[in-house]
C-alpha cells in the first residue's frame, strides 16, 4: 500500500463529523498555519511541494497562487471548483461526501495563504445532497470557531460559502464558473484578463480543484519538501483516480504518482484486471476529453518504456502516441466495446454541453456528433472519416475556452488509433449495426 | 504609445488599443473581419472567431510568438508586436473553416432575406467562404418569433454574435433580451416571447450582422440595392436625429442609423425616427450617403478584398469534378 494523504482516515465511521475528524488529526494545519506561519510561508511550502492542479490541466498550484494580484484594499477570493462533471470522473464527489471537513480545512488554510476573507465552494447542481453535507460541516466549523471572525484567536477572518451551479459542464471551466457564481449565464470569459487579476466580481481570484485544496493541509503539516518526496519527477504527491469501465474493482483509488499503468489495471490492490477474463482493448486515462489509447500504447510508450501514472509519462509521445493525466478518470474498455459508439457518445456529450458562445465549438460539436451518429448507425461514407479529422482540427485551438479542444481530441484520437474500426463500420453497415457486434481486427492482430 | 506591425505595415497606436482597432487605423485590405465585435458596445467581441490573427512576435521585450491564433478584437497591442493577418496561411485557413462553421446552420435563404446586400455574413462568405458544402445533416431551425409591431426575430438565421444582447443591456433601460438555451440550441429570446417595448429597441436591428432581426416596417418592401441612401436629420427630442434614409423615388422605405464601413453605427437612434417618420417632409435631407463598403449596397464595388485567398479551397475529394478537356 502506498502513502495515503487524502484517504488515510476516510473509512473511519463518523469522519464527516467535526469531533471524529479532529480526533484523527483534523484542523491541525489550520492551527499550525494561522499561529506559526505567515501566508507567504504557506505559499512557499505549496510551491516546494510541487503540487499540481488536480482538475485536469496540471498547472502547478503554488505557481498559480503566486500569480495572484494583490492590490491594496481590494478583497481577494479563493474559489473551490467542485463542479466535477467530466464523464468518468467521480473522485471529488466521493471525497466531499466522505470527508467534507478535509475540504473545509484545506479551504481555511489555502484562503489564509492567499489572504482571502471570503471563499466559495462552487458545487455542481446535481450534487445537492453533498451540498447539504458540506453545509452541515461548515456549520460545525463555524460553531467551533474555525470559520467566521478571528479564527482560533489569530485575528484572521474567513467566511465560507457553498454555491450550487445549475449542472452545466461548461461551468467547470474557471471563468464560466466565476460568471455562474456571479449569477450570470455560465459563459467562459475572454482571457486575458486572467482570474488571478480580474476574477470573481472583477477581483483577484484563485480557482482550485477540490483535490488540490484538500492536499494543502498535509503539505502544511508535513512540509512541502516531504510531499515532493512522493511521486516521480515533476509529478509529486498522490492522486485520486476514478477507475471505471470493464474492470473487476471500479472505484476511487489514491495512488502515489508513478505507479505503472499495467500494475494499476491488473493488480488486485487497484482495478483487479479486466472483468470476465477479457482482453484489454483501450483506455481513456484522464477523463472523456483526453485522447484514447489502444492497449499496446497505454501499457508501454512508443519507445517501449513502461508507462507510469504520472503527468509526464501519460503524455509521453504527445498526442500522436500519448494522452494526458487529465482529471484522473481512468476508463477501461474491454474487447467487447465498440470505439465508434463510444466516440459518438462522448461527442454527443460535448454537443449537449457546448455553451454556444463561440462559433467553432457551437457548430462543430454538433456536426461531429451527427456524422458519428451516422457512421454508428450504418449510414456513413468513407470520406466521413477525413471529414471528422478535418472538423476536429478546425475546432481545436480556435475557441475561447478548452471545451472545444476537449470535444475535438477524443474524436481525433479515436480515428488516429482505431481508423480500421471506423472503416469497418462504414464498409459493413449491416454487421456493424447488429446487436453486440464488435470489430475485432486490431485485437486479433495483437494476439496473432 | 505602442508600435505594432500588421502585415508588414507599421503603425503607432495608444496603449490599450486592440489589434483590430490598430488594423482599422491602417485600413484597407489588412483589416480582419468582425462578426461579433461592435465598437460602440462594451464587452462585445471574442465570440465569432473570424478575426483570428497570428501574433508572430508578442512584444519587443518578449519576442516569442503567441502559441495559438488570437482574436484580434479583444487582444491588446504591445509595443513591438508583429501581427500577421492576410499574409499568414494558417490564419486564412482558420478563417475559412470558421466561415464554414458559421454557415452550416445558416439557412442561406439570401434570395428572400431582407438583409441580403448589406449582410456581413454574405460578404464574409463571399470573401473567405468555400463554394461547396460539406455539411449534409439537417440544419437547426426555429420558429419565427414576433417581438412586437416593429421587430421580427428569425432565429434560424442567427449566428449568436450577442450584439443585440449587449445593445439591449447597454442602451435600453429594461433588459428583456437575452440568450436562452445552450450550444447550437441557444437562441435569442425575450423571456417568454415578450414584446420589446422601449424607445431604443429598434437598434437591435442595426447591430444584427445577419437577417435575424429585421424591421417589420421594411420587410419585403424592396431590395437594399434598389434603394438610395440619403443622409438626413430632424429635431428629435429623444435622440440625435441623425439618420440615413433609404429611399426609392420620393418614398422613404427605411430609416437606419448612420453606419460606417465596418457596419458600426455612429449614433443610436430612437424608435420614433426609425419607424414612424417615413415622409420626406419629416426630414432635412443633407445629401447622398457614401457607403464605403465592398458590398452590393455600394453597387459595382464588390471585389475580393483579400487577393491571395485561393478561391478554390480544399474541397473533399468527392466533390471535386474533373472539368472536360477541350
Amino acid at each position: 500500500m502506498g502513502l495515503k494523504i487524502l484517504t488515510e482516515h476516510i473509512n473511519v465511521p463518523g469522519i464527516e463529523t467535526l469531533e471524529v475528524y479532529r480526533k484523527h488529526g483534523g484542523y491541525k494545519s489550520v492551527e499550525k498555519a494561522l499561529k506559526t506561519m505567515s501566508p507567504e510561508e504557506v505559499v512557499e511550502e505549496v510551491k516546494t511541494s510541487g503540487l499540481r492542479g488536480r482538475g485536469g490541466a496540471g498547472f502547478p498550484a503554488g505557481m498559480k497562487w503566486s500569480f495572484l494580484a494583490k492590490p491594496e484594499g481590494v478583497p481577494r477570493y479563493l474559489v473551490c471548483n467542485a463542479d466535477e462533471s467530466e464523464p468518468g470522473t467521480f473522485k471529488d464527489r466521493w471525497y466531499m461526501e466522505k470527508n467534507p471537513h478535509g475540504l473545509i480545512e484545506g479551504m481555511i488554510t489555502s484562503s489564509y495563504a492567499l489572504g482571502a476573507n471570503t471563499s466559495y465552494i462552487y458545487i455542481r447542481g446535481e450534487l445537492m445532497f453533498i451540498l447539504r453535507i458540506l453545509e452541515k460541516a461548515i456549520a460545525e466549523a463555524y460553531a467551533a470557531g474555525l470559520l467566521g471572525k478571528n479564527i482560533l484567536g489569530s485575528g484572521y477572518d474567513l467566511d465560507l460559502h457553498v454555491a450550487p451551479g445549475g449542472g452545466a459542464y461548461i461551468c467547470g471551466e474557471e471563468t464560466a464558473l466565476l460568471e455562474s457564481l456571479e449569477g450570470k449565464r455560465g459563459n467562459p470569459r475572454n482571457k486575458p484578463p486572467f482570474p488571478a487579476v480580474k476574477g470573481l466580481f472583477q477581483r483577484p481570484t484563485v480557482v482550485n480543484n477540490v483535490e488540490t485544496i484538500s492536499s494543502v493541509p498535509w503539505i502544511v503539516n508535513n512540509s512541502g519538501a516531504e510531499y515532493a518526496k512522493v511521486g516521480i519527477g515533476r509529478s509529486t504527491g498522490t492522486k485520486l483516480i476514478s477507475a471505471s469501465g470493464n474492470i473487476n474493482n471500479p472505484g476511487v483509488y489514491e495512488i502515489e504518482l508513478g505507479v505503472p499503468v499495467e500494475e494499476f489495471i491488473y493488480s488486485d490492490e487497484y482495478c483487479g484486471g479486466i472483468w470476465k477474463g477479457r482482453q484489454l482493448k483501450a483506455v481513456v486515462p484522464g477523463g472523456s476529453s483526453v485522447p484514447i489509447l489502444p492497449a499496446n500504447l497505454i501499457l508501454k510508450t512508443a519507445e517501449g518504456e513502461q508507462r507510469l501514472m504520472t503527468y509526464e509519462s501519460l503524455s509521453d509521445g504527445g498526442f500522436v502516441t500519448g494522452s494526458m493525466m487529465g482529471s484522473g478518470a481512468f476508463i477501461v474498455f474491454d474487447e467487447a466495446q465498440c470505439i465508434v459508439r463510444n466516440t459518438w457518445n462522448y461527442s454527443r456529450f460535448y454537443h449537449h454541453e457546448s455553451c454556444g458562445q463561440c462559433s467553432p465549438c457551437r457548430e462543430g460539436t454538433g456536426w461531429m456528433e451527427k456524422v458519428l451518429h451516422r457512421i454508428e448507425y450504418g449510414h456513413g461514407h468513407q470520406q466521413d472519416i477525413d471529414l471528422l479529422v478535418s472538423v476536429a482540427k478546425q475546432i481545436e485551438g480556435n475557441t475561447i475556452c478548452p471545451l472545444g479542444d476537449a470535444a475535438a481530441w477524443p474524436v481525433a484520437a479515436a480515428i488516429r488509433h482505431f481508423r480500421d474500426e471506423f472503416e469497418w463500420h462504414i464498409k459493413h453497415p449491416k454487421e456493424a449495426t447488429a446487436p453486440g457486434a464488435v470489430y475485432r481486427g486490431q485485437l486479433d492482430a495483437v494476439t496473432a | 504609445m505602442a508600435k505594432v506591425t500588421i502585415d508588414g505595415i507599421e503603425i503607432e497606436v495608444e496603449d490599450g488599443t486592440t489589434i483590430l482597432q490598430a488594423a482599422r487605423k491602417i485600413g484597407g485590405k489588412i483589416v480582419p473581419p468582425a462578426m461579433c465585435y461592435y465598437g460602440p458596445l462594451k464587452g462585445s467581441g471574442g465570440k465569432c472567431r473570424v478575426c483570428l490573427v497570428k501574433v508572430t512576435q508578442g512584444s519587443a521585450k518578449d519576442t516569442r510568438p503567441m502559441p495559438k491564433l488570437v482574436a484580434s478584437c479583444i487582444t491588446h497591442v504591445q509595443d513591438g508586436m508583429v501581427v500577421e493577418n492576410t499574409t499568414n496561411e494558417e490564419v486564412l485557413n482558420a478563417r475559412k473553416s470558421i466561415v464554414e462553421m458559421l454557415l452550416i446552420n445558416h439557412p442561406l435563404d439570401c434570395p428572400i432575406c431582407d438583409q441580403a446586400g448589406e449582410c456581413n455574413l454574405q460578404d464574409l462568405s463571399y470573401e473567405h467562404g468555400v463554394s461547396a458544402q460539406r455539411f449534409e445533416e439537417e440544419r437547426r431551425t426555429f420558429n419565427k418569433v414576433d417581438l412586437g409591431p416593429y421587430i421580427q426575430l428569425h432565429m434560424t438565421r442567427c449566428i449568436l454574435c450577442y450584439r443585440c444582447v449587449y445593445t439591449a443591456d447597454q442602451i435600453t433601460e429594461k433588459r428583456v433580451h437575452g440568450v436562452l438555451g445552450r450550444g447550437d440550441a441557444a437562441e435569442i429570446g425575450t423571456y417568454i416571447e415578450n414584446v420589446i417595448d422601449n424607445d431604443f429597441s429598434g437598434n437591435v436591428i442595426d447591430v444584427c450582422p445577419v437577417g435575424a432581426l429585421t424591421d417589420k416596417t421594411w420587410r419585403f418592401k424592396n431590395r437594399v440595392w434598389f434603394t438610395k441612401p440619403l443622409d438626413a436629420h430632424r429635431d428629435c427630442p429623444t435622440c440625435s436625429g441623425k439618420v440615413t434614409l433609404w429611399t426609392r423615388g420620393e418614398e422613404v422605405l427605411r430609416v437606419t442609423a448612420r453606419k460606417d464601413q465596418y457596419n458600426e453605427v455612429e449614433e443610436f437612434i430612437c424608435n420614433t425616427c426609425r419607424f414612424d417618420k417615413k415622409e420626406t417632409s419629416d426630414w432635412t435631407i443633407e445629401g447622398p450617403r457614401h457607403i464605403d463598403r465592398s458590398s452590393v449596397i455600394s453597387a459595382n464595388h464588390y471585389e475580393l478584398p483579400v487577393l491571395n485567398v485561393p478561391i478554390v479551397p480544399n474541397l473533399p475529394v468527392s466533390t471535386k469534378k474533373n472539368l472536360p478537356q477541350e
